[in-house]
C-alpha cells in the first residue's frame, strides 16, 4: 500500500494545483482548515490506494442500488466523490437564515404577484419583467392552497467566492431536483467511511421525507382529515425518476403517472386495483405546461385533463403551486434583494452574485464592451444550457452571442467570472481541488421553512470546468454540517428507548455431538 | 393499490420464474444430449423450440443455437436473459413499492447482462446462476414484502407462469421418447428427485414422476400445487376489496383447469401428455387475459413524450 509520503508535501502540491485566486474549503497557506483535521489526517494517513478501493466500492455500491440520473434516455450513475465537504455550524446558520429569508420573500412576491400586484405600484419591480415571464400562468390566479404555501420545496444554488463568502446564484422554486441524492450520499459514505462519521458529529438528513409530507399534509384541502399525498412523475424516462421513486418510497405514497390519474366532477381520482380512489394532495414532479392539457399544451400526454379546475375548485392542491416560474427565471434574481428589503423590511443575509440586466441599456453597453471576461447566461436556461463563459469562449462563439444578445435583451444577464471554491476531489493523480456550488433544500409547511442541514454539493469533475451540472460531467459529495455540541437532536423521533438487557435463554437444535460415548461409537463404527 | 403498479408486480412474478423456469427447462435438455448419445440433436432442439414457442426459421437447429435463443441472446425475447432484463424493467416502474433489498436484488442480477458476465459463463454454471438469483429474489420477497395486495399480484403472476413453464417442462420430457434418463433428469431439474424418492420410496417410474410433477398437493413446483397458490391469491384479492358484480372469471378457469387434472384417471392425462400440457398453457394464457382486464385494463396504454426538466 502506498502512502501519501509527507503531510506538508501533499498539501504543498495540492494547493499549487489550484491556479485561480480561489477560496479552498480544505487548505490556507499550506495548513488545513481546523474543521477539516480530521478528515485531512484520515485520508493521508489511507493513502491513494485505500482511498480509490473505497472510492470503487462507493460506485460499485451506487450501480446495485441503481442510484442513477437519465442522460438521453440512458441511465448513468451519479458520480459520488470519496472526499466529504464539510461546514461548520456557525457559517451553517448563517446559510439556513439566509436560504428562509429568500424563501419567504419570493412567497410573498408570488401571493402579490398573483394577486394585489403591490411590487410592482410601488416601483420594486417593473411589471413588464413579470408580464413577459413565460412562467406567468393567468389561469392560475385566485388558486392559493389553504395554508397559503406555493413554495412548498426550494432548491437555493450557492456557491462560495474568492473570500469564502456564500452567495445566491439562483433559486428554484418550481421542481428543483437532487435531494435524493443527499440522502442515497449519505447512506453511501457511511458504510464505506465508518470511522470518519465516528470522528464527527454530522447533522442527520434523513428526515427530509418526513417534513416534506408533513409539508404536503398541511397544505391538503380543508376539511380533509387525513388526505391522500400522491408524487407525480413524468415516468420511467425522466432523467430524475430515480428520486421521484426515491421520494415516495420513504414518503410511503403512491408514485403516479399522469395516466393513473383522472378528473371526474371537480375532484381528482386514481386508479387503484379497487376502482378510483381519491387524491388531495399532487407533489408534481412535471413542468407546468405539461400538467393539463386542457389548460397548457394540449398534446401533453403526461398530465391530467381537468387538473387545474379541480385545483381552482379547491379539492386538490398541487406543490408546488404552478406558475412558480415567474419567481426563479435569472432576471426576476436580480430583484430579489429589493423583495427582501420591500417585504421582509430587513437586510439580504445572503448576497447575489453581481449581475446586470442587459434589458438596461446603460449594462448592456458596458456588457457589450467586456464580453470576453464576463459569464453570460440566458434568463430562461436551466442545467448550464446557452451559458457563454467569456475568457474561454472564441471570438466567434462572442460573435454569436452579441447578436443574440442585441435581438433580445430581456433575455439575458451577465455576472463577473465568479471563482468558485475548491474542495478536494479524488482524480486520476490523487487529490486535487474541483470546483463545487451547493443547493441547500427548504421545505416549508407554512408554519416554518426548514432547511435540511447540508444540501447537494455538486462538484465539477473536468479540472479548471466552473459549471458543476451532471450532464456537463459533474459529481457530488456528501456534505456534512458539523453539529454543536449545543445543537439539540434532530433524530425522527421514532428512535427506540432501550430497557435493560434482559435476554431470555437461546433455543437450540438438536444435540450435534459432545464426544459423548454414542458418538465415539459412531466413529468407530464408520473406522471398520 | 394502483392498477399499473399491480401490473408491474404481478409481471416481475412471472418473468422472475420464466428466467428461472427456462433454466430448468435448458438445463434437461442440456444433460439430456449429453447422456444420451442415441439422441438425433437436431430433432431434440427442434421439439424444444416448439414447445417453448420459437419457430427455428430454418435456423440449424443445434445446442448452441438454443442457448442462444433460450439462454443468452438478449435481442431473444425467449431468452433467460431477457426475461431478467424484463423483470428489471418492470421493477424499476414499480420501484418505490419494492423494499430496497427486493429491489437490489433484481438490479444486481440484471447488471450481470450488460456487463458480459452472463454471456462469458459456461452453461451449466449459467442456469445454476439464474436459478439461485431467482431463489433470492424469491427470498428476499419472502421476508420483505407484507401480505397484501402487491405480494398476491406477484405471487399471482409467479404462480401463473410456474404452470406454464412445467407444463412445459412436462411436455418436453415426455416428448424425448425412449431415454430411461428423461424422468430422473427432469425431477432433479425441478429440485424434486429427493422429494419424489421419499415420496414414492425410490420406485422410480415415469408414470409416477409425471404424476408427482403434475399432481403433487405438497411439492411447490407441482402444476397442482402451483394452481392451488395461484388461486389462494386471485381469492385473497378478491377478498380485500368491494368489488361484487364484477366476474371473476379468472378464478373459474384456474380453478377448472385445476379439478380436470385432479379427478380425471391420471391415464387420461398421460395418455397424450404434450396436448393436454398446450391445453394448461392455453389456460394460462387466458387466465391471464382475465386478471388483466379485471385489475389492470384501466390503465390506458399512452406512450411517454421526451423533453422535460
Amino acid at each position: 500500500m502506498t502512502r501519501f509520503a509527507d503531510a506538508a508535501e501533499v498539501l504543498k502540491a495540492y494547493e499549487s494545483a489550484s491556479a485561480r485566486p480561489t477560496y479552498d474549503e480544505m487548505v490556507v497557506g499550506g495548513r488545513v482548515r481546523p474543521n477539516y483535521a480530521a478528515v485531512a489526517g484520515a485520508y493521508i494517513e489511507m493513502g491513494p490506494d485505500e482511498l480509490r478501493t473505497r472510492g470503487d466500492a462507493l460506485a460499485s455500491s451506487y450501480l446495485d442500488q441503481g442510484v442513477t440520473f437519465g442522460v438521453a434516455g440512458e441511465e448513468r450513475p451519479f458520480p459520488l466523490d470519496i472526499v466529504p465537504r464539510l461546514i461548520d455550524s456557525t457559517t451553517w446558520s448563517r446559510v439556513d437564515l439566509g436560504v428562509q429569508q429568500r424563501v419567504h420573500a419570493l412567497e410573498r412576491f408570488l401571493d402579490d404577484v398573483y394577486g394585489a400586484g403591490e411590487v410592482f405600484d410601488e416601483g420594486v419591480v417593473p411589471r413588464s419583467v413579470v408580464m413577459t415571464s413565460p412562467h406567468l400562468h393567468r389561469v392560475v390566479a385566485g388558486i392559493t392552497s389553504p395554508n397559503g404555501v406555493r413554495i412548498h420545496v426550494a432548491g437555493i444554488d450557492l456557491i462560495r467566492d474568492a473570500d469564502g463568502a456564500f452567495r445566491v446564484l439562483e433559486d428554484n422554486v418550481r421542481v428543483p431536483s437532487g435531494v435524493s441524492y443527499v440522502m442515497t450520499n449519505r447512506r453511501a459514505m457511511s458504510a464505506v467511511l465508518p470511522e470518519l462519521f465516528a470522528d464527527h458529529r454530522i447533522r442527520p438528513v434523513s428526515m427530509y421525507s418526513g417534513k416534506l409530507l408533513a409539508a404536503l399534509r398541511a397544505s391538503a384541502p380543508a376539511g380533509v382529515a387525513d388526505p391522500t399525498v400522491v408524487v407525480l412523475t413524468p415516468g420511467v424516462f425522466n432523467s430524475a425518476y430515480f428520486e421521484h421513486a426515491l421520494l415516495a418510497r420513504t414518503m410511503g405514497i403512491e408514485l403516479v403517472e399522469g395516466r393513473d390519474l383522472v378528473c371526474r366532477g371537480g375532484r381528482v381520482m386514481m386508479r387503484t386495483t379497487a376502482g378510483l380512489e381519491p387524491v388531495h394532495v399532487i407533489y408534481r414532479r412535471l413542468d407546468d405546461e405539461f400538467l393539463d392539457p386542457v389548460q397548457f399544451r394540449s398534446d401533453s400526454v403526461l398530465g391530467v385533463p381537468g387538473l387545474i379546475n379541480a385545483a381552482r375548485a379547491g379539492n386538490v392542491t398541487i406543490a408546488n403551486a404552478v406558475g412558480n416560474g415567474v419567481a426563479d427565471d435569472k432576471l426576476l434574481y436580480t430583484y430579489v434583494p429589493d423583495l427582501i428589503r420591500f417585504y421582509l423590511r430587513e437586510e439580504p443575509i445572503l448576497d447575489n452574485v453581481d449581475t446586470w440586466r442587459l434589458g438596461d441599456a446603460d449594462a448592456r453597453e458596458e456588457v457589450l464592451d467586456r464580453l470576453d471576461e464576463l459569464v453570460v447566461k440566458p434568463v430562461d436556461g436551466s442545467g448550464g444550457k446557452g451559458i457563454v463563459i467569456g475568457p474561454s469562449a472564441s471570438r466567434a462563439e462572442l460573435d454569436e452571442l452579441r447578436t443574440k444578445v442585441l435581438a433580445d435583451p430581456r433575455a439575458w444577464i451577465a455576472q463577473p467570472v465568479v471563482s468558485l471554491s475548491t474542495v478536494p476531489t479524488l482524480v486520476e493523480s490523487g487529490l486535487a481541488p474541483r470546483h463545487v456550488d451547493l443547493r441547500p433544500f427548504a421545505v416549508n409547511s407554512g408554519d416554518e421553512v426548514w432547511v435540511l442541514p447540508g444540501g447537494l454539493t455538486r462538484v465539477a469533475l473536468p479540472e479548471g470546468e466552473l459549471i458543476v451540472n451532471s450532464s456537463r460531467g459533474g459529481g457530488s459529495k456528501d456534505t456534512w454540517v458539523v453539529a454543536d455540541a449545543g445543537d439539540e437532536s434532530e433524530d425522527s423521533g421514532l428512535a427506540p428507548t432501550y430497557a435493560d438487557p434482559d435476554g431470555a435463554p437461546r433455543d437450540s437444535g438438536p444435540a450435534m455431538g459432545d464426544g459423548s460415548a454414542q458418538e465415539q461409537q459412531q466413529q468407530q463404527q464408520q473406522e471398520q | 393499490m394502483l392498477s399499473r403498479i399491480a401490473e408491474s408486480l404481478f409481471w416481475i412474478g412471472r418473468y422472475v420464474e420464466r428466467a428461472d423456469d427456462t433454466a430448468r427447462i435448458l438445463d434437461v435438455q442440456m444433460q439430456l444430449l449429453v447422456e444420451d448419445p442415441g439422441i438425433d440433436e437436431g430433432e431434440a432442439c427442434l421439439r424444444l423450440l416448439s414447445v417453448m414457442g420459437v419457430d427455428a426459421d430454418g435456423r440449424q437447429p443445434t445446442r448452441a443455437l438454443l442457448l442462444d435463443v433460450l439462454g443468452t441472446d438478449p435481442t431473444s425475447e425467449t431468452a433467460l436473459v431477457a426475461s431478467i432484463a424484463a423483470a428489471r424493467e418492470s421493477a424499476r416502474r414499480a420501484r418505490e413499492t419494492l423494499s430496497t433489498e427486493m429491489w437490489e436484488a433484481i438490479n444486481t442480477t440484471w447488471r450481470a447482462i450488460p456487463s458480459g458476465r452472463t454471456s462469458t459463463m459456461r452453461p451449466p454454471q449459467l442456469f445454476a446462476w439464474a436459478k439461485e438469483r431467482a431463489a433470492v429474489i424469491a427470498g428476499i420477497a419472502d421476508s420483505t414484502m407484507s401480505r397484501d395486495d402487491g405480494w398476491h399480484f406477484l405471487v399471482l403472476g409467479r404462480s401463473i407462469e410456474r404452470v406454464d413453464m412445467t407444463a412445459r417442462l412436462l411436455s418436453t420430457a415426455a416428448l424425448s421418447h425412449g431415454p430411461k434418463v428423461a424422468w430422473p433428469t427432469t425431477l432433479r431439474a425441478c429440485g424434486a428427485y429427493e422429494a419424489f424418492v421419499r415420496t414414492y420410496r425410490g420406485m422410480e417410474a415415469d408414470r409416477e414422476a409425471a404424476e408427482f410433477l403434475l399432481l403433487d398437493r405438497l411439492f411447490p413446483r407441482s402444476v397442482v400445487g402451483a394452481l392451488n397458490r395461484a388461486e389462494e391469491s386471485l381469492q385473497n384479492l378478491e377478498s380485500s376489496g368491494r368489488r361484487s358484480g364484477f366476474s371473476t372469471e379468472a378464478i373459474r378457469l384456474l380453478g377448472r383447469a385445476r379439478t380436470e387434472l385432479e379427478y380425471r384417471p391420471l391415464g387420461d392425462v398421460m395418455f397424450d401428455l404434450p396436448t393436454e400440457m398446450e391445453r394448461l398453457q392455453r389456460t394460462c394464457s387466458v387466465a391471464t387475459d382475465a386478471i388483466s382486464q379485471r385489475y389492470f385494463a384501466t390503465v390506458g396504454s399512452v406512450s411517454w413524450m421526451g423533453g422535460l426538466a
